[in-house]
């Protein structure tokens, strides 16, 4: 029954029909349902209110279809713990596609500690979207370590753009050897008097490490948002970019922190931030053609968090 | 032939300096009407003053559309009456997607709708309709598609800014093509340029030097100021309002 609720809100009919497809759904600290594919290990434990993750992709293996993980609550008031332990070994290739669901929300806090490692020449791609309750009462509190072995590449995205935000602070670290690749990737939409905290942080370690932080916000009504990107660049000819957009309407406000540390003169780090009401040009254009003022905005704001 | 917008004394200014200057312009329904003049004439201004951009409000004199005053409207009800606007500089618009803005503009926002205007202006849906209207596309590309939402939303009075700027020779085809389309529709077009071959697909234009117009008229005598460098007056491209005043007297 609590499946088929975190199925449905986290559209994933199809998944579960799908023997090739591996997954993992939990609700709250119980584990409702997995499916495993060849190449992958899946080590789920119910602890005290919450669940442990283990997952090893071998050696050299390429998963073809991305892993779903469903994170939900189908109660109103809970406390979810989940520890993640991803490792992806040497030359494997993986995504995952994490659908935390929490559609009755009242009073619940997610919290994920994560840590990952991504071996010699493996690529793992991390898609977690959130879909919250529209009545707010959600505290949401993931927490993300990383390491990138030679070569290895990373992309993660964290999305936030249905529902209410509730509180969320958002804390990831990427440490990133030689030749490696970072992509962090923040999109959350706020309203009413939500509060946005987003840490990411990039350590360049190195040689010709490559690493890019981006973050899109929106903030409405009396919304808060805290943008803090940090790069450290100690490897020799590494590379980064920070780029931090948020938008700003009504009474809400936004800071931007990025932060640039460069301890390498062959090393190159670049920045962009910018807060403020949405674009008067892209505003005026869309009114132009009919659009009312708030249809013009919701449209430019669903194209940023897009 | 009626009427369709008419400023009359139209005059803003900005910082103690007259950039429109008693303006009298008269556009009537369903021709295509040139205003052309030299760069810092008042062109731009005066598609933006139509349209009722921010900072272009606070004029003196009127502006009548179909014989109602819309100085008090704002660019949403201005569009609702019909009119829009082409930018010289289309805005990028960062994760939104081309069908996204043809299809938020559009009055029939069904598909088939959204991939003819995209094709008018020769722009092919298949390759284009995902992709966002940001600094991926060229300016160009982002002219074109700027053109194609104001074909989705069939208006009755474009007002197009220099829309040949930014366009390769071969683009210049789809500009003409979609301004000729608008026409058939019914459209009234503006086409604010200072290209003799913009000026060429107008039946009508007006020379505007100095925030005023100096001469109208069709535009094969109109288009002999381009000979002479749009300057009919001796006063070159600051020309005194006194004098012109005087002169039009």
């Amino acid at each position: 029954m609590n499946e088929d609720i975190l199925i449905e809100a986290a559209n994933l009919k199809d998944v579960v029909h799908d023997p090739n497809v591996a997954r993992l759904i939990i609700d709250k600290d119980k584990v409702l349902s997995s499916n495993l594919v060849k190449g992958i290990e899946l080590f789920p434990e119910e602890i005290k209110d919450g669940v442990k993750v283990k997952l090893v992709v071998k050696e050299a293996e390429i998963i073809e279809k991305p892993i779903h993980l469903c994170f939900g609550i189908t109660e109103e008031s809970a406390l979810q713990n989940i520890i993640m332990d991803v490792d992806v070994k040497k030359n494997a290739s993986v995504s995952l596609l994490a659908h935390c669901v929490f559609p009755v929300a009242k009073n619940i806090t997610h919290k994920m500690d994560a840590k990952i490692h991504v071996g010699e020449n493996a690529h793992y791609s991390y898609f977690e979207r959130h879909i919250h309750s529209k009545t707010g009462g959600i505290t949401v509190l993931p927490k993300t370590n990383v390491i990138l072995e030679s070569g290895a590449r990373f992309k993660t995205e964290f999305e936030l753009i249905k529902g209410r935000v509730g509180l969320i602070d958002i804390d990831i670290q990427t440490k990133c050897k030689s030749n490696s690749i970072m992509e962090v990737t923040s999109r959350i939409n706020g309203t009413d008097n939500d509060s946005i905290i987003i840490k990411e942080t990039g350590y360049l370690e190195g040689e010709n490490s490559r690493g890019v932080l981006t973050s899109r916000v929106a903030v409405r009504d009396d919304a808060k948002a805290e943008v803090y990107n940090k790069i450290v660049a100690t490897g020799s000819h590494s590379r980064g970019h920070v780029d931090c957009k948020e938008v700003v309407q009504d009474n809400a406000q936004a800071s931007a922190t990025p932060i640039v540390e460069v301890k390498n003169p062959t090393a190159h780090v670049t920045h962009e931030a910018s807060i403020g009401s949405v674009d008067s040009k892209q505003l005026e254009t869309l009114m132009s053609r009919g659009l009312t003022e708030d249809a013009a905005v919701e449209l430019i704001i669903q194209g940023l968090l897009s | 032939m009626d009427i369709l917008l008419k400023t009359e004394n139209l005059t803003l200014s900005f910082n103690g300096k007259n950039i429109l200057y008693k303006l009298n312009l008269v556009i009537k329904k369903g021709i295509i009407h040139a205003i052309i003049g030299p760069n810092g004439a008042g062109k731009s201004t005066l598609a933006s003053t139509i349209m009722g951009l921010e900072g272009f409000r606070n004029f003196e004199g009127e502006i009548y559309f179909e014989d109602k005053p819309i100085k008090n409207l704002g660019i949403y009800e201005r569009a609702s009456l019909g009119i829009t606007l082409g930018w010289q500089e289309p805005a990028r618009y960062e994760g939104l997607k081309v069908y996204q803005f043809i299809k938020a503009c559009a009055k029939n926002k069904d598909k088939n709708s959204i991939i003819e205007a995209l094709n008018i202006v020769g722009i092919d849906y298949n390759e284009y309709h995902l992709r966002a209207v940001d600094k991926s596309l060229s300016g160009g590309e982002r002219k074109k598609i700027e053109l194609a939402s104001i074909v989705a939303m069939q208006p009755k009075l474009v007002i197009l800014d220099e829309p040949d700027s930014g366009i390769d020779v071969a683009s210049l085809k789809n500009i003409f093509a979609a301004i000729k389309y608008l026409h058939e529709k019914g459209a009234t077009i503006i086409l604010i340029t200072h290209s003799l071959e913009v000026l060429k697909q107008a039946e009508y234009a007006s020379l505007l030097c100095n925030g005023t117009i100096l001469d109208e008229g069709r535009v094969s005598k109109i288009r002999k100021y381009f000979e002479g460098k749009c300057m009919p007056c001796p006063h070159k491209n600051i020309p005194l309002i006194a004098e012109i005043e005087k002169e039009f007297k």
